[in-house]
């Protein structure tokens, strides 16, 4: 497509909303993996999970943002026993356990997967609610709503996090344990408990990443593949466990990818997320705003 | 020697099997099978010994299948030079990646690995001349000399791959470079220290996975007469490659023998009786499995019934 500045706007708009909403779906592994090091590639399939949730509760009527709020104990619950699991078979072993907990979680992801594709098939599915359809008009730029809701929850939970784990005493524990585990012991709390409840936390995070996941486009089984690319794009570009990082990072992929999409069509949409991670792989692993 | 024997014994019984008047399905069946033991032996050199967890099998398995497609289609080139063709081009990437491992370890390996597969099924979705997302529908020829069928001739390839493919993981289990991956997959600093010559190690390991890997993706297109890239790319390789070796055992390279003997055995049968997706199952739940109840494998459990029965 021809270049002008008028599609360049709109691709920037654009990103920035899509940016947001990767914040969003990012956000839980920026504290399983970012902070807590543990290697969450189930992270994309557990999102997916949330989305099916959603559209679950929506065929008994229940608005997607609401579904996802419902959702949030049951997942908060599913990962502290997803972690416990991962802890007692291999963060106790110690290192020699890298391979196996890796191969864990792949494992994890693919039964998800499967388990989605045989209860669902592999169909797309969509949730309804009254502002997704229509669209916000601004002169030319037709804005969906639904972005614009994605946007502004994204844009809730980024910021109520980024407060929560810098000012609240189990929230820096949190970022505590991430730095200096046996500091933290010293100190006299339990770090595995905590790790526990941040994945716990990071796990019900998701859920409602997962509203926005299916209020932002249709979604289908094996999507996780997709995410994983754009989940650690986000996380890795903005440095291991840092939230405001995590926003701008999301941003940045937004951005491109929105441009991407713009002037060299859908086809070539897919390969952004991952190129750009292994740009910052093999330039800069710290991240932008790396420890 | 005992090990000569047995692979010339393999090859021999093989080669009786495929001239035998035995039902074609057998062999179509078969293929997968064998396929599956050089993809969990030649992942299991570089996750196996090296430690370096390999996502990407299904970004060398597609680059081989496409690469074969194009030396067939461009130069008409027959089956071995196509599989040639694309254990060239795989073990270059696999050269690549090593390179990559210079400074990607643990997970950060893992999710660049998986990376290549998406970005090179997006190169080969916007590439007309190998069929683009669409695919391509191939012509085979009819028969495969000297067998009957061409079916029948592709098993047999493949039963030579899958003997190679473990001569040459036993080799390396056994010579310098095994003792040299080993050593960097315990600690790759103290490895460094001692003078395991680290990196060049990991280039020949991930060349060598590649171009096998590479290699057991080439018969595709001719396998299927059909190739598109969704299914080419198709992270279930990833995910099959891991948990053959993982349930055989990592250690030894009969590991990944056992592991893939066994589950794409009851995969083929899970596939035919059930359905493909509880496949893709079975795979996740046993994988799951064994990480967890018996991280050495069944050569682990072996082990340890032969040690404690003394």
């Amino acid at each position: 497509m021809a270049f002008s500045f008028d599609l360049l706007l709109e691709a920037i708009i654009f990103g920035l909303l899509l940016g947001c909403f990767y914040a969003a779906v990012s956000i839980g592994l920026s504290i399983a993996f970012g902070l807590l090091d543990v290697p969450h590639v189930a992270h994309p399939a557990v999102l997916i999970l949330g989305s099916y949730g959603v559209y679950l509760l929506g065929q008994y009527g229940v608005d997607p943002i609401l579904a996802g709020l419902m959702l949030t104990p049951f997942f908060f619950l599913f990962g502290a026993a997803l972690y416990r699991m991962y802890y007692e078979t291999f963060e106790k072993r110690g290192n020699s356990a890298a391979v196996s907990g890796l191969a864990f979680f792949f494992g994890i992801a693919f039964i998800i997967e499967v388990l989605l594709v045989v209860a669902f098939g592999v169909d797309q599915r969509s949730a309804e609610a009254a502002y997704i359809g229509g669209s916000l008009k601004i002169d030319d730029l037709r804005i969906p709503y639904r972005l614009l809701v994605a946007f502004g929850v994204a844009l809730f939970l980024t910021i109520t996090l980024t407060v929560y784990l810098s000012k609240t005493f189990t929230g820096r524990a949190i970022k505590a344990v991430g730095q200096d585990e046996a500091a933290l012991r010293l100190m006299g709390a339990d770090p595995v408990r905590i790790k526990q409840f941040a994945f716990g936390l990071a796990t019900a995070v998701n859920a409602l990443a997962g509203a926005m996941l299916i209020i932002v486009a249709p979604v289908e089984p094996t999507m996780d593949r997709i995410y994983i690319g754009r989940t650690f794009c986000v996380v890795v570009l903005a440095g291991l466990g840092s939230m405001s990082g995590t926003l701008a990072a999301a941003l940045i992929l937004g951005v491109t990818e929105s441009i991407v999409l713009m002037f060299f069509g859908a086809s070539w949409a897919p390969a952004v997320a991952f190129g750009l991670l292994l740009v910052v792989l093999a330039v800069r692993p710290k991240g932008l705003f790396g420890r | 020697m005992r090990f000569w024997i047995a692979c010339l014994a393999v090859v021999l019984a093989a080669t009786g099997l495929v001239m035998s008047g035995v039902n074609e399905y057998l062999f179509f069946a078969g293929f997968v099978v064998l396929q599956a033991v050089v993809l969990a032996t030649a992942w299991n050199i570089l996750g196996g010994y090296a430690g370096y967890v390999n996502f990407g099998v299904p970004a060398f398995v597609g680059a081989g299948a496409y690469s074969a497609l194009v030396v067939h289609m461009s130069l008409e080139a027959p089956l071995i030079v196509q599989i040639l063709a694309a254990a060239l081009i795989s073990g270059t990437l696999g050269f690549l990646v090593g390179v990559i491992s210079v400074r990607l370890r643990g997970i950060f390996f893992s999710i660049a690995t998986v990376a290549l597969v998406f970005i090179l099924e997006t190169v080969v979705i916007n590439w007309r001349y190998v069929g683009g997302a669409t695919g391509l529908q191939l012509t085979r020829p009819g028969e495969g000399w000297p067998f009957d069928s061409y079916t029948r001739m592709l098993f047999w390839v493949m039963v030579i791959m899958a003997v190679a493919a473990i001569a040459i993981a036993r080799y390396i289990q056994d010579s310098h470079i095994g003792r040299g991956l080993r050593a960097l997959r315990d600690s790759e600093e103290a490895a460094e220290c001692t003078g395991v010559p680290t990196l060049r190690l990991k280039l020949i390991a991930c060349a060598v996975s590649g171009a096998l890997l590479g290699a057991a993706g080439a018969p595709m297109p001719m396998y299927l007469s059909y190739i598109e890239p969704y299914s080419s790319f198709n992270l279930v390789y990833a995910v099959s490659a891991l948990a053959m070796p993982i349930i055989g055992g990592m250690s030894h390279w009969v590991g990944p023998l056992i592991g893939a003997l066994l589950l794409a055995s009851i995969q083929q049968l899970v596939t035919v009786t059930i359905s493909s997706e509880l496949n893709v199952l079975v795979v996740g739940v046993l994988l799951v499995f064994f990480v967890i109840a018996a991280p050495d494998g069944i050569v682990g459990l072996y082990r340890k019934w032969k040690a404690s029965s003394k």
